[in-house]
């Protein structure tokens, strides 16, 4: 009997996935968040996550390798089409022969995850360097753009960095924001964010930047290809550097906006950190 | 000396002529320091052992760290540099504070990992450098900065200043420029060999004499502890690619570098010992010395097997990995089941990962031809030299003659300059 699993889209929730088709002794013939349920001819099963079975899941796989669980966990933040069914192979082929062909990256059960984990990290490495911050009267804020959902990787890098600071940092394409203030730091949904406009002194470094960058370059060696190879045409939209004239002016905020840092439309996801990090997604 | 503009000027403007005078400095790396975040300071250095790249310019070339002269004042009148004293340009200086601030600005909104200081030199060795120490100082002390910071030792300063500057910077570099005595002499000559060697030397013995207290004393002061680094000009003087390999290869053994950085030479000015204003920086030449760098820190080479007396200069065509295996076809083909990690090394389009996966992978099961594009293997050009199981890749035939051809073609799209001659099937010369 043919069925699909639907799961919440948390990584507890797909965890529970493979745990239940274990528990049910049957192979799901997909795997898919409950957002894009369709009609089909196959049967369904909405699974319920359970944290202690997520959890039972994740331990069994860490202990047959160590490496196994994180791959887990990377290839589940990858943008591998049909991650879960690649990785639902995974586990069941590591539970069934053990992890040794963990060595041999060509295994076609391992190659697509290891290719997709690369890629992940590899654009994770990229952002830290091409993540821009505004200075919003005190609190940093910064936005990107990646194919992968690389905020997990990306906060140990910036909550070192900037750890006397203030900051966010929000996910256009998966729709989430990382937050850090004080020590804490919290990766949380946000549905809508728009930066504000700079102010005075915001705008001055902007230009110095882009005249920094524009500088340095020497024009007898002009090489846009190579710029392109190491650093993609899709991340330009977020970076300082390429963004025109008017980012560069400075204007004041709008009066009704409390402080520099709140959108226009919308309560500001700034916020929330000056009231030590309540919940930034719960607003309407 | 119709030096110092005592104007004051916007720091933008500052900012461009300084940095319009800095970009012809290759270095710009925030690697091999380890310093964590510390409470009440800014920043830390970057957790990747390979530094991290902010930005690419419109040349290609990384930019990690805010790289600035100090001044473009300079005595000096080296005739391949634009700040040379007989140059008629706009001269300026940050203050310390102007600096400061320009650092903490940029690092706090990630636009770079840290500062490169570098300045002509204004007055003398010794008076430049206590300004940089001043600079410097403000920035770690006063301002908190905790993150990178590369500094250039200037030939001829006295040791106790190198020394003071050694333990507020990551990195201190000394710049050789040009790779002969004779270069020295004809085109810098307030510089010796020997003034830009003493603080080589003195860098690396204090280095090595802190890593040595470190053991002993966990708090003990770090000097540079990312080490040291230089350049070289490439096409500025008549040295060939065998005498600058040599050269460098001595600087990692005996002054235990961390980077030889190349520079293609771009004419700045009309000169009778310097090439002509017209022509083009040799970007293929700094390439190939590039890769032979990475052959001699990464892959176990010497530069006495890459090149030797007859043949003094890379081969353009192909890169230096690729030359040293035509010349050794009796090397190959190697059969990657049982070959040690050195001989993987050898095949071209072999790398240090992809060579690590093989020697993974084959514990697993015995390698075919098939999988080796997955273990991250450059087929185009590793398939001349390599078995797996016995057996070579399906369907490749190929004679030394168009074994060259098939190896040109396979690099030829990545080359930095297209305007390389396309060899055509029917030249027969030029096939070696």
């Amino acid at each position: 009997m043919e069925v699909i699993y639907y799961y919440d889209s948390s990584f507890e929730g797909f965890l529970c996935c493979i745990f239940d088709s274990y528990l049910c002794k049957e192979i799901p013939a997909a795997i898919q968040c409950g957002g894009d349920a369709v009609l089909s001819l196959f049967s369904s099963r909405t699974v319920q996550t359970d944290r202690s079975h997520a959890a039972r899941v994740l331990r069994k796989v860490s202990l047959i390798a160590p490496e196994a669980g994180t791959l887990l966990w990377h290839g589940f933040l990858s943008c591998l089409p049909e991650k879960e069914m690649h990785l639902y192979r995974f586990v069941a082929k590591l539970l069934r022969e053990g992890p040794g062909f963990l060595r041999d990256r060509s295994n076609e059960t391992l190659f697509p995850i290891a290719r997709a984990v690369q890629h992940l990290r590899e654009e994770a490495h990229l952002l830290k360097g091409f993540v821009r911050f505004s200075d919003l009267g005190g609190v940093l804020g910064g936005e990107i753009e990646p194919k992968n959902r690389v905020l997990p990787l990306l906060r140990s890098h910036f909550c070192a960095r900037c750890h006397n600071e203030r900051f966010f940092l929000y996910d256009r394409t998966n729709k989430e924001a990382l937050f850090y203030a004080n020590g804490k730091a919290v990766i949380q949904p946000l549905d809508y964010f728009q930066m504000a406009p700079p102010d005075e002194t915001e705008a001055r470094f902007r230009i110095l930047w882009k005249r920094f960058y524009d500088t340095i370059a020497i024009k007898e060696r002009y090489n846009p290809r190579c710029r392109m190879t190491h650093m993609p045409k899709r991340y330009w939209n977020t970076m300082t550097e390429f963004q025109c004239e008017d980012y560069f002016k400075a204007q004041t905020p709008p009066a009704n906006a409390a402080i520099p840092g709140a959108p226009a439309v919308r309560p500001a996801p700034a916020t929330p950190l000056e009231s030590g990090l309540s919940a930034p997604a719960s607003t309407p | 000396m119709a030096c110092v503009e005592r104007k004051i000027m916007d720091v933008l403007e500052k900012l461009t002529i300084l940095t319009d005078a800095a970009k012809y400095d290759a270095a710009c790396t925030s690697s091999g320091a380890r310093r964590n975040a510390k409470k009440g300071a800014i920043g830390n250095t970057s957790s990747a052992p390979a530094g991290c790249c902010h930005s690419f310019s419109a040349d290609g070339r990384c930019v990690t760290l805010l790289k600035v002269l100090l001044t473009n004042c300079c005595v000096y009148d080296c005739k391949y540099c634009v700040n040379r004293r007989s140059n008629d340009m706009k001269r300026t200086a940050f203050t310390p504070e102007e600096l400061a601030d320009l650092t903490i600005g940029f690092y706090r909104r990630n636009y770079i990992d840290g500062l490169f200081l570098s300045s002509g030199v204004f007055r003398s060795p010794d008076y430049t450098t206590e300004l940089m120490i001043r600079t410097l100082s403000l920035l770690r002390e006063q301002y908190r900065f905790n993150g990178y910071i590369h500094a250039k030792a200037i030939p001829g300063t006295s040791s106790e200043l190198v020394e003071q500057l050694g333990f507020l910077a990551d990195r201190l570099s000394v710049n050789i420029e040009l790779p002969s005595e004779s270069g020295l002499k004809a085109l810098a000559p307030n510089k010796t060999k020997e003034s830009i060697l003493t603080p080589m030397r003195q860098i690396q013995n204090r280095n090595r004499q802190s890593r040595e207290e470190l053991v002993k004393y966990r708090h003990a002061p770090r000097f540079a502890p990312a080490g040291q680094s230089t350049q070289l000009i490439v096409g500025a003087t008549a040295d060939t690619d065998f005498h600058i390999l040599r050269l460098t290869q001595g600087l990692y053994d005996r002054y235990q570098l961390k980077r030889v950085f190349y520079s293609a030479y771009v004419p700045v000015v009309e000169h009778a010992l310097l090439p002509a204003k017209n022509v083009k920086p040799p970007l293929l030449r700094e390439h190939r010395l590039y890769q032979a760098d990475w052959l001699l820190r990464f892959y176990g080479f010497r530069a006495e097997e890459l090149l030797d007396e007859n043949n003094q200069d890379f081969d353009t065509r192909v890169d230096p990995k690729c030359s040293w295996a035509l010349a050794h076809l009796d090397f190959f083909p190697v059969e990657l089941n049982t070959a040690d990690y050195e001989t993987l090394l050898r095949i071209p389009g072999v790398g240090v990962t992809s060579a690590k996966r093989i020697l993974s992978a084959r514990r697993y099961g015995s390698l075919r031809t098939e999988q080796l594009r997955k273990l991250g293997v450059v087929m185009k050009r590793a398939q001349y030299f390599l078995t797996a199981s016995g057996r070579m890749a399906d369907g490749l035939r190929f004679t030394p003659d168009s074994l060259l051809r098939g190896l040109i073609a396979a690099e030829q799209p990545l080359l930095p300059e297209p305007e390389i001659v396309q060899l055509s099937l029917f030249d027969q010369a030029g096939v070696g």
